[in-house]
């Protein structure tokens, strides 16, 4: 199962290593990592999309990153009321009158042409990774000549419906 | 400018080099033991400790890895971090193993290693190694010292971790520009040690102490499993009062041995690969099951398909991620193993009578205990084992290796009191038992400490023997020699159709010889009718000794779980 993780972790040289290496080490698999400061000073956000095989992983998985000594607070968010962002750089090859056909199908993603040359134009698109994954299916018979993804990041609405527990609190 | 010159004008610019800095505050951390080697990136360092009146001593092993395993059998003794400093590149490496091991084990150790000079780092400058990655997996915490004011509160910090929640080693990697530079940072300065995303939490959550005691009142069959957890937590005491309210019976782990007397009549021993059969069965039949402070390791549970099928399994665990890993936990409490034993002698609660159980597992014990077949003529090494035993009252520190004499040392070494069972678990490393019994005399130099090592494992760090000879430290070796790797050996002979592939040594040296070639002095037993002379001898005898006991070499461990078994699976239980 797909899971979406948030972690803060002081911000010190040396902790995307020691995180992405006890991932490793314990056999996590992860599909995106992202890291970036967070509205506080000398902490940052991590949003992990994990692939867990069961309830039993997943929970080793936060404990894990829980005893971290950097690692503040640990939250699994899938079932939450979340807003979740990613951002993606597509060039793809195109002239003449096949711009115009991708700008047809680009639109309605709300994505926009950040670079054009000769013979490509560059396409930023942001939104669910599904959304991503749509808009890159469409683009693939018109030739994607690179792709650049940031991974998914993600925090909980302003508003939920229901109380948020935090993971493992119920296990103190 | 000579020395004292020198130190007088740093004095009057109140100025201190981070090396001086670093020997001022691992006195101010009331350190007395630092097992080191030098080398050209703590230079500085050794020279700040050869000018200063530090109170404690540096013990000059003959390797690294003897350091790093001495500072573990000092930190398995006296429960205090084990203190090791050696220098960049290849010193560094040579730890990794001792770390590692103090990892698998949660052994507090405070560890420093030289640097490189900051400008250089990252240059493959001589003899550089990427001390921060190479360590990351295999430590609590590490820390590399990038600015001199931060060293106070790094070491003060390293400590903290090391010692506190789950122990574990951690690295402090100072680089050489780091110890040499002047700097006029006052250490008296109160240095704030804030770890905001590590606290452990000792205090256990009333609920789940509710919900094990109201299992424990339902139980018709409990039993108590108690791994090293105990003794760090000091708890021995308060376990034993436990077990006796309520008549529970107890199992040990590997590393738990001593912190319950392995004499009382409610401990079935060890359990697990090469456990006994009452505690293994107990293990197997028990209705709930307390786990305190043991992780569930691989060689304890056998195959976890069989593990503890009837029983509701409680875990008292200071590290969560412990609770939940191997085996599914109905009742988790997040604590010290003495606050969570504290918080279950207050309550009153009402037990099952559950004599029967009790009166089957001591028939077990009775019916199925240890065996083996004394050869009468060549020395039986589990016999070597019980005489050691016996001619040091059970009173003695035992260190071990791993493998085959380790296994006989757990099984026939009852261990009264916690603290004295000095033994690689987790890694299980070779060449651990031996500096491990050096760092143990330095710790208890009054009580009697007996490396109980393999042929094989003394031949990896032999070296040591200088340090023993140096400091005139009792340290009784009893080589239980069978010419062989004993486990690897018996590993093939049961499963690999006895192709003995590499584990019998052709050679050997002469271990007697290489003790008097340290000026140690050596002992051998090669006849059973001459080992308990031999053993009254060295013990009584006031210095280090090497006693080489010639064992039968076809001795296998029994009883034994067979990989992929589980612990109803023993085989070898009689004769």
């Amino acid at each position: 199962m797909r899971r979406i993780i948030t972690a803060d972790v002081q911000d010190q040289s040396g902790v995307l290593n020691r995180i992405t290496g006890m991932l490793h080490k314990r056999q996590f698999n992860i599909e995106s990592i992202s890291v970036g400061k967070s509205e506080r000073d000398g902490i940052s956000k991590m949003t992990f999309v994990v692939e867990v095989s069961d309830d039993q992983k997943l929970e080793q998985l936060t404990k894990q990153l829980n005893k971290q000594i950097d690692v503040l607070k640990v939250k699994d968010i899938t079932e939450k009321a979340i807003v979740a962002r990613e951002l993606a750089l597509i060039k793809v090859g195109g002239s003449g009158q096949q711009r115009a056909e991708i700008q047809g199908v680009i639109n309605p993603f709300r994505a926009s042409v950040i670079d054009v040359s000769k013979d490509s134009l560059t396409i930023q698109v942001t939104g669910k990774p599904d959304k991503i994954e749509a808009l890159i299916a469409l683009l693939r018979p018109y030739g994607i000549k690179e792709l650049a993804r940031t991974g998914m990041t993600a925090f909980l609405r302003g508003y939920q419906p229901q109380e948020v527990t935090e993971i493992n609190s119920h296990l103190v | 400018m000579n020395v004292e010159a020198e130190q007088e004008l740093r004095q009057m610019k109140k100025e201190v080099t981070g090396a001086d800095l670093l020997i001022q505050t691992l006195t101010a951390a009331n350190v007395d033991t630092v097992f080191g080697y030098p080398g050209g990136a703590v230079l500085p360092i050794y020279d700040a400790l050869y000018r200063s009146d530090a109170p404690f001593q540096h013990v000059l092993t003959r390797h690294e890895q003897g350091a790093v395993h001495a500072a573990e059998g000092y930190a398995r003794v006296t429960g205090k971090p084990g203190v090791v400093l050696a220098t960049s590149g290849p010193g560094a490496t040579n730890l990794i193993t001792g770390i590692t091991d103090a990892m698998m084990d949660s052994l507090p150790l405070v560890v420093f290693t030289g640097q490189v000079a900051s400008n250089v780092i990252g240059t493959d400058a001589f003899q550089e190694s990427d001390v921060m990655g190479i360590t990351t997996p295999v430590t609590k915490y590490n820390y590399q010292v990038r600015d001199l004011t931060q060293l106070p509160r790094i070491i003060k910090e390293a400590f903290h971790i090391a010692s506190t929640g789950r122990p574990g080693p951690v690295v402090v990697d100072i680089p050489k520009d780091i110890s040499s530079t002047l700097s006029d940072v006052n250490v008296e300065a109160d240095v704030d040690c804030h770890l905001p995303g590590y606290q452990p939490n000792k205090k256990p959550n009333p609920l789940q102490i509710v919900k094990l005691a109201d299992a424990l009142s339902r139980s018709k069959k409990p039993l108590i499993l108690a791994g090293a957890g105990v003794i760090f937590a000091e708890a021995a005491d308060e376990l034993k009062a436990f077990a006796e309210k309520h008549q529970l019976p107890v199992v040990n782990t590997l590393l738990g041995l001593g912190g319950f007397p392995g004499t009382h009549e409610l401990s079935l021993g060890m359990g697990g690969m090469h456990g006994s059969y009452a505690a293994n069965m107990g293990i197997y039949d028990c209705d709930l099951l307390i786990n305190i402070g043991a992780r569930f390791d691989d060689r304890l549970t056998g195959n976890l398909k069989h593990f503890a099928p009837n029983a509701k399994v409680a875990h008292i665990d200071i590290d969560p991620a412990e609770i939940g890993k191997n085996v599914e936990t109905e009742i988790p409490v997040v604590a010290d193993a003495k606050e969570a034993l504290d918080a279950l002698l207050e309550r009153e609660t009402a037990v099952h009578g559950h004599d029967t159980w009790l009166e089957t597992l001591h028939q077990q014990q009775t019916d199925y205990p240890y065996w083996y077949d004394r050869s009468e003529k060549f020395i039986s090494p589990q016999w070597l084992t019980e005489q050691v035993y016996q001619l040091s009252d059970g009173e003695a520190i035992v260190t071990t290796d791993v493998g085959q004499h380790q296994m006989w040392a757990a099984q026939y070494y009852p261990f009264a009191k916690p603290n004295r069972w000095v033994t690689s678990g987790g890694l299980g490393t070779m060449g651990f038992g031996f500096p491990a019994a050096v760092g143990a005399q330095l710790g208890a130099p009054d009580e009697l400490v007996v490396a109980v090592v393999g042929d094989g494992g003394f031949q990896m760090t032999a070296q040591e023997l200088s340090v023993i000879k140096e400091k005139q430290l009792p340290v009784k070796v009893v080589i239980v020699n069978n010419q062989s790797l004993g486990m690897v050996r018996q590993w093939q002979e049961t499963f690999y159709e006895e192709r003995y592939s590499e584990s019998i040594f052709p050679e050997n040296p002469d271990f007697v010889k290489l003790a008097e070639c340290y000026g140690i002095r050596g002992m051998k037993a090669e006849q059973e009718s001459e080992l308990t002379e031999v053993l009254e001898k060295a013990f009584a005898y006031d210095g280090p000794i090497v006693i080489d006991c010639r064992v039968v070499q076809e001795e296998c461990v029994y009883p034994m779980i067979a990989p992929g078994k589980g612990l109803h699976e023993m085989i070898g239980v009689t004769r």
